[in-house]
């Protein structure tokens, strides 16, 4: 199982000293891509903008949207940012795309709610053409951006294997990741696709002392605060120690997880030191992974 | 604060008590129309894990309950005058009597004020309040004003049960079959306290009303059903307690609070009596309801936070009960299964409970359950001391014998070219037979270039191919394979895509060919718009398809299939949402069929009748106005009586996107109706991961052979490898036999 960097570009007030930073240094440890969450109405950068800066200061790292909101932008423009970012980037992209659950990121962009299962068969569609889609960057990759779908919803499944190359779960403990690998493995089968479909998971961390770990609830309760009291549970899933890093990527890993992003909820660079330290406990080298 | 309670029951009460617990200040009242002492229904079940929850919330009330327990761990099935018996289930059972009482006492204890005999007719008679909880059941006034705000909905079940209680000694949950003139009856039953039984009696709507119980009086009523059960009864008798026929009422409602006004239990929700689970929802509502009033400040986002929390827990239990139901309503499909497999099927209707799970908790019991499944077979039981598991036991199919029930589904779109299986297909169909499976199928394998799906398609239709797949047979049968079939297959509107590493992508019009189906509509937006056949086209098919069957022949294939599914050609003839012909190829079922069941006549002729034929049809389009089960089920019996010898069961993909909610075993529920529906033996896969999986699909007579999802195949493959690898490379001088073991090899 491969390990992902989270970025902090959705923990308030991380810097762009900082953000690049942990993706310099990321690029350099053992994490095989770097990976952003996306939100409109909430104090954090753009997904694409920011995997664009960090493509500049890495060689190495995959870079992963995880996942992006597809149905809030408009779909020729997002083809063209992806596209863009894909070339850019000399082929490192690995695009997640989700409709999300937050209606008032639709609200803040305009767009229609109700319409965004059409929309992102439509928008999965015309990634998928790859070159052949229109106005894309005439010294694109043959290979075009490996793309994920989200979400937890019965026509999730159907539409990852129809259209993508696999499945990114939200997080929880690894029994939710084994059920929702199952079923991402019984469409992708029943499709007739070749071999297995790729699967992601992510969690968050918090390692320190009490305070950085109460600052790392507090963020998850705010950055959830739209699932009601359900905030609470995924607060409660925060890795505070090695120990739970060890087990969460354990559980994953036999739940047959391919790679798992590792979010923090601070935008210290040292919070990456402790994440790396642990890593290395674990028997994680600190080499770039290959 | 203060509250007012409408409703005494397990609701009412138990949310009153907690919330007076939590905060002593709050001035609580409870209303209840009839006396103290007055219950209607007799017993209630809990599980243990219901019971964990009420420790915590309240541990005096639950010691006094559970020290009023009946508990039990046996489910008893009486069917066909013979009685199975499972054991190892705990389950608790208390009087609803009892139960008010306890939680009466409580309320008293903590001070919550209990008004009885005081039936609220207007909301506005009540004195001043913060908040009013109802908790006045089904048919409750709260629900009835607030009904605008709620939007409840009320969806009616279509057996008819009435709710009798017995003095007979019951010593496990017990259900009763029994077949008379009228039809089937069953009963739920369950022991609740000392002498006494709840006992549930069931039927189909149309039995109920042959049997003159539509208009029968309550003590005729119970007369019939003494009469009925009278063997099973052996004696004791049956009593009613303003009981009635009723249509199990199943309720949702969108919102569960509005204003100052929050409802629980039976006033919103409820569950169908056969998983016991309406006061368990209830008072679990009620342990909910405390805890947001408990913690949240505000009022409205305490309500908020309640039905955040608890609709979804809700939903899923509704869910289950829904589908518990309607396979009680459905019990006479299961009519032609023996007793032991009858009471398998009943015991692991929930999908899950597993064969394992069962041999945990009685040993016994499944050894029966293999013993019944080994004779039905008609393989000879060597030893009663080392049974075979429905697994491992022999299928016999035409005039073949398969010496297990597991099929193994190749991939055929690997790297085809211009339809010749390529050295990855070989690779992986060999791959895939080292695991030993009874039956390797390649499928779909195409009856013409243009019938391909997609240009790295595998097919029979070129003298290369026919000696490909004989080669192929050889292979696979040296590797591990007993046998070995082709599933002849033409793409119809799903042609013309991309290789399916990349998905369901149609190829760009310069590069596509032409397609055909039985009417010009496209497979999704931005496809191919096929052309609408002719006869003429309809008679090419066949004669493809008959030469492609003799190619199958030459080539060695045991078993021969024929796709009618997942909107291909013969599927799409099939199904209204891609038939829509106005001649006598389209219309209704029988029109619908008669292209198909040409084909299949066409190529039984041509198939020797020792050989099984395989017909793959879809149980449902999983689409509006598509096929349905029911009218798969005529379906397979006419394939049947045009000579196919098993049907493959499959589902969706008429239309893009259109298929069941996925997850391990989804297709088993559709098997199961086709097969006891239908009669006609059949196979499944639907992602079965693992021996346990297969072996309770199996002994509850699901299906009768089963395709293992490709992990489980891989993994078998895995563990043969070392002795595989080492036999292959003696009997192939040295030729990795499989990618899988390559790159161990590599490893």
């Amino acid at each position: 199982m491969r390990i992902a960097i989270g970025l902090p570009s959705t923990v308030p007030g991380a810097t762009a000293h900082s953000l690049l930073t942990w993706a310099h240094r990321a690029d350099a440890g053992p994490f095989s891509s770097a990976a952003v969450l996306d939100r409109v109405a909430y104090d954090s950068y753009d997904p694409f903008i920011t995997l664009a800066a960090v493509a500049g200061v890495t060689n190495r790292l995959r870079l992963a949207t995880n996942i992006a909101i597809g149905p809030l932008r408009n779909t020729a423009l997002l083809a063209k940012s992806v596209t863009s970012l894909h070339t850019l980037a000399g082929g490192r992209l690995t695009l997640g795309l989700a409709v999300g659950a937050r209606r008032e990121d639709y609200d803040a962009v305009g767009a229609d709610f109700r319409d965004r299962g059409r929309l992102i068969e439509q928008q999965l569609r015309t990634l998928r053409q790859g070159k052949e889609s229109i106005g894309t960057p005439g010294a694109m990759p043959h290979e075009g951006p490996r793309l994920m779908v989200g979400g937890s919803s019965d026509e999730v499944f159907a539409r990852m294997a129809r259209l993508a190359d696999g499945y990114m779960h939200g997080g929880g403990p690894p029994r939710a990741l084994a059920r929702a690998a199952e079923k991402a493995r019984a469409a992708w089968e029943d499709a007739g696709r070749p071999g297995l479909p790729e699967i992601w998971g992510q969690a968050y961390f918090a390692l320190g002392d009490d305070d950085i770990i109460t600052a790392g609830a507090t963020y998850l309760k705010s950055y959830y605060a739209f699932v009601g009291p359900f905030a609470e549970r995924i607060a409660a899933g925060l890795l505070t120690s090695p120990q739970a890093i060890a087990q969460l990527l354990r559980g994953y890993e036999d739940a047959g997880c391919d790679e798992v992003a590792l979010y923090p909820t601070s935008g210290s660079p040292e919070q990456l030191d402790r994440l790396m330290d642990a890593l290395a406990k674990l028997g994680v080298s600190r080499e770039p992974a290959s | 604060m203060r509250i007012i309670v409408l409703g005494g029951g397990p609701a009412g009460l138990y949310a009153a008590l907690l919330i007076k617990k939590s905060q002593p200040a709050a001035m609580i009242t409870v209303y209840e129309r009839n006396p103290a002492g007055a219950t209607y229904g007799f017993g209630v079940v809990f599980s243990d894990r219901t019971l964990a929850a009420f420790q915590e919330a309240d541990a005096r009330s639950y010691k006094a309950i559970t020290e009023s327990f009946v508990l039990w761990d046996a489910i008893d099935i009486r069917y066909r005058d013979t009685m199975m018996r499972c054991g190892g289930h705990v389950i608790a059972g208390i009087a609803r009597q009892r139960l008010l009482g306890i939680l009466q006492g409580r309320c008293r204890e903590l001070g919550v004020e209990l008004v009885f005999e005081h039936e609220i007719a207007d909301l506005s008679e009540l004195p001043p309040h913060d908040l009013l909880i109802g908790a006045d059941g089904l048919n409750g006034l709260t629900r009835r004003v607030y009904e605008a705000e709620l939007e409840p909905r009320i969806v009616l079940g279509h057996a008819k049960y009435i709710w009798l209680g017995t003095d007979k000694l019951l010593d496990a949950f017990t259900f009763i079959f029994r077949e008379n003139e009228h039809g089937l009856f069953q009963v739920h039953a369950y022991p609740f306290a000392g002498e006494r039984g709840t006992f549930i009696v069931e039927c189909a709507e149309d039995v109920w009303e042959r049997a003159g119980l539509a208009r029968a009086t309550e003590a005729e009523s119970l007369a019939y059903c003494e009469r009925l059960f009278a063997p099973d009864l052996a004696g004791a008798q049956l009593f009613s307690n303003r009981s009635g026929w009723m249509s199990f009422p199943t309720l949702t409602t969108r919102h569960w609070h509005t204003g100052n006004v929050v409802l629980l239990g039976d006033a919103i929700h409820t569950a169908h009596f056969s998983i016991g689970s309406g006061t368990k929802l209830a008072m679990e509502d009620a342990i909910a309801l405390a805890r947001v009033l408990e913690q949240q400040p505000s009022l409205p986002q305490a309500l908020a936070d309640y039905q955040l929390t608890r609709q979804p827990v809700v939903q899923t239990l509704q869910a289950a009960a829904a589908e518990s139901r309607v396979y009680f309503e459905n019990m006479k499909r299961y009519l032609r299964l023996d007793p032991p497999q009858f009471a398998f099927q009943l015991l692991t209707r929930s999908g899950r409970v597993t064969y394992d799970d069962l041999r945990t908790r009685d040993a016994g019991f499944v050894r029966q359950t293999d013993l019944a499944y080994t004779q039905a077979s008609g393989a000879p039981v060597a030893s009663a001391l080392a049974l075979d598991e429905p697994i491992s036991t022999p299928l016999h199919i035409a005039g073949l014998t398969l010496p297990n029930r597991v099929a193994a589904l190749a991939e055929v779109a690997t790297d085809g070219h211009h339809g010749l299986p390529g050295p990855g297909f070989e690779a992986d169909f060999v791959a895939a037979a080292q695991a030993g499976p009874a039956l390797l199928l390649a499928s779909p394998v195409a009856v013409s270039a243009a019938g391909r799906v997609s240009v790295v398609d595998a097919g029979l239709y070129a003298d290369e191919h026919i000696a490909a797949w004989k080669g192929l047979a050889t292979q696979a049968r040296a590797a591990g394979a007993t046998a070995v079939g082709i599933v002849l297959s033409h793409a119809g509107r799903r042609g013309a895509a991309h290789a399916p590493s990349l998905g369901d992508m149609p190829l760009p019009a310069g590069s596509a060919w032409p397609l055909l189906a039985p009417s010009a509509i496209a497979y999704e937006a931005g496809s191919q718009t096929p052309r609408e056949m002719s006869e003429p086209d309809m008679a090419q098919i066949i004669a493809e398809l008959v030469a492609a069957t003799k190619g199958a022949l030459q080539a060695g294939a045991d078993v021969l299939g024929l796709h009618m599914a997942h909107g291909f050609l013969l599927g799409s003839f099939l199904s209204p949402l891609s038939n829509r012909r106005g001649d006598s190829f389209g219309g209704d079922i029988q029109r619908r069929l008669r292209f198909p069941l040409e084909a299949l006549d066409a190529v039984r002729s041509e198939w020797p009748s020792e050989r099984p034929l395989l017909v793959a049809l879809n149980v449902t389009d999983c689409a509006h106005g598509g096929v349905d089960p029911a009218e798969a089920v005529i379906m397979a019996r006419a394939l049947r009586e045009h000579g196919a010898d098993m049907l493959w069961a499959l589902a969706g993909h008429t239309v893009a996107g259109a298929t069941p909610p996925y997850g391990a075993g989804f297709l088993t529920r559709l098997s199961d109706q086709l097969r006891n529906d239908s009669g006609v033996p059949v196979m499944v896969g639907g992602h079965l991961t693992n021996a346990n999986a297969i072996n309770t699909v199996l002994a509850a007579g699901r299906a009768d052979l089963c395709i293992a999802s490709r992990a489980m195949i891989r993994d078998a493959t895995a563990q043969l490898a070392p002795r595989q690898r080492a036999e292959g490379l003696m009997e192939q001088n040295g030729r990795p036999v499989g990618h899988r073991v390559k790159r161990e090899v590599i490893a």
